[in-house]
């Protein structure tokens, strides 16, 4: 299987299996690769700013715009830049792309800049992002890389709208700003706390774990049958 | 010769890092020059919709420095870019008919977490605040934040007397100067009470009861309540 060889953040420099295509590199980190849910990276920002579904949804967008933006110069320029310096080019392509979204974001929605505060500028030190540079991003072609970047990218802003998205409903008794069970709710606030955060992310991955064994007893018990 | 190639290499690595800083820096300043004018004219239209909400009745404003011991109107022309001017300063807002309405305040101080700015409305012919605004604050969110969150909170200070000061109590003062704190976040809640009095302390005296050059008269309803 060709996601074997490249997981790890590549830290062996191996010669890159040819990609399976751009439909199949998008379509993994939805689910299969979630970034958030399945290799549980990016955890900072992932617990810090999901309070309300759309601060959630503004920093995957973000985080997205980033990704895209740097695996593509990453893979367009993957033959010229010198090994030895090449995190640090990583780097700059990234901290570059993190400072023009935060000027974006202050210029077009000023609310959302104010509640994300300093967790914009920390986007240059997710590990998704880096991580997919220099586990994917140097080795293949732009078209992989892209698609690649767009599906982890897409994602990381669903798990994270999602994450925002049960901590609003609970803890303030709305979605997306809209008040779903009107005024006599008594808002569950720890929920969108820091403990909240963790809560929720724990409760997710072992959705995600019951929801994998689960997979897993239904395939083991086909293969049994034709066995038998 | 082994060394001249290790130099090469040095030269080739510098050369590849420069580059990556040169266009990055291209790129940062263009979309900073880009983004300047929008992000300029939001803060402006942030601290004008405080003003406007702080000051019921006001339909224009006035920027005011404090320079050698008396108002003036600010130099660099209205309240444009949010940040602090040259001098310290206060809004001025007239009515609809140029009748002064009174004076947004700013005022800024610790808060649970970060520096809270916020903008009060003060009438000095009544020596009332008439309305709060918090323009920046990193409060606990569910908690913190309903300084300006909770209605409640915001109306303690839609009528606050500051005579002789405003003052926070815990079991709801009716006290025209008192402030009811937020269960579970009296230190959010004692900030702005703080902020608010140390702006007044600096303000309240320089501000005359009728707005230097404004139409005079008042409005009316001067010392009745």
């Amino acid at each position: 299987m060709a996601t074997t060889a490249r997981g790890g953040n590549g830290l062996p420099i191996l010669p890159p299996d040819p990609s399976p295509g751009m439909l199949p590199e998008f379509v993994k980190g939805l689910w299969r690769e979630n970034p958030v849910f399945v290799q549980v990276l990016g955890m900072c920002p992932a617990l810090a700013v999901t309070n309300t579904a759309v601060n959630g949804l503004a920093m995957g967008g973000a985080t997205l715009f980033v990704l895209v933006c740097s695996s593509f110069l990453v893979s367009a320029l993957r033959r010229l830049i010198p090994k030895p310096v090449r995190i640090s080019t990583y780097i700059v392509i990234i901290a570059t792309f993190v400072t023009v979204a935060d000027f974006a974001l202050q210029a077009t929605v000023p609310a959302i800049h104010r509640e994300l505060g300093a967790f914009i500028s920390l986007i240059v030190v997710n590990c998704l992002i880096l991580g997919r540079q220099e586990a994917f991003a140097s080795k293949y072609p732009v078209g992989p890389a892209v698609a690649d970047a767009l599906g982890m990218g897409s994602g990381f802003l669903l798990s994270l709208t999602l994450l925002g998205g049960a901590r609003e409903v609970l803890g303030k008794g709305a979605l997306f700003g809209v008040s779903l069970f009107g005024p006599d709710f008594e808002p569950w606030v720890i929920m969108i706390l820091p403990p909240g955060g963790f809560f929720m992310l724990g409760f997710l991955l072992l959705g995600f774990a019951v929801a994998k064994e689960a997979r897993q007893k239904i395939a083991e018990r086909a293969v049994g049958k034709e066995a038998a | 010769m082994n060394g001249r190639r290790h130099l090469a290499e040095g030269v080739r690595l510098v050369l590849a890092l420069t580059l990556a800083g040169l266009g990055s820096g291209l790129a940062i300043v263009g979309a900073y020059q880009a983004t300047l004018p929008a992000i300029r004219a939001n803060q402006a239209e942030a601290l004008r919709r405080a003003v406007f909400e702080v000051l019921p009745g006001a339909e224009r404003m006035e920027r005011l420095e404090w320079r050698d011991g008396a108002l003036a109107p600010a130099v660099d022309g209205g309240g444009g870019g949010g940040a602090a001017g040259a001098g310290p300063a206060v809004f001025a807002g007239y009515g609809a008919g140029g009748e002064p309405v009174g004076y947004a305040i700013p005022g800024e101080g610790a808060g649970f977490q970060d520096t809270i700015r916020l903008l009060f409305g003060y009438r000095p012919e009544r020596r009332r605040v008439v309305g709060l605004a918090i323009l920046e604050s990193r409060e606990t969110p569910g908690l913190g934040d309903r300084i300006y969150k909770d209605p409640e909170f915001v109306a303690e200070f839609a009528d606050l007397a500051v005579e002789p000061r405003v003052e926070l109590v815990k079991d709801g003062g009716e006290a025209p100067h008192q402030v009811d704190a937020i269960t579970g976040a009296t230190i959010s809640s004692r900030a702005v009470v703080d902020i608010v009095n140390a702006a007044g302390g600096e303000w309240f005296e320089r501000l005359p009861a009728e707005a230097p050059g404004g139409a005079g008269g008042g409005d009316g309803d001067g010392h009745d309540r």
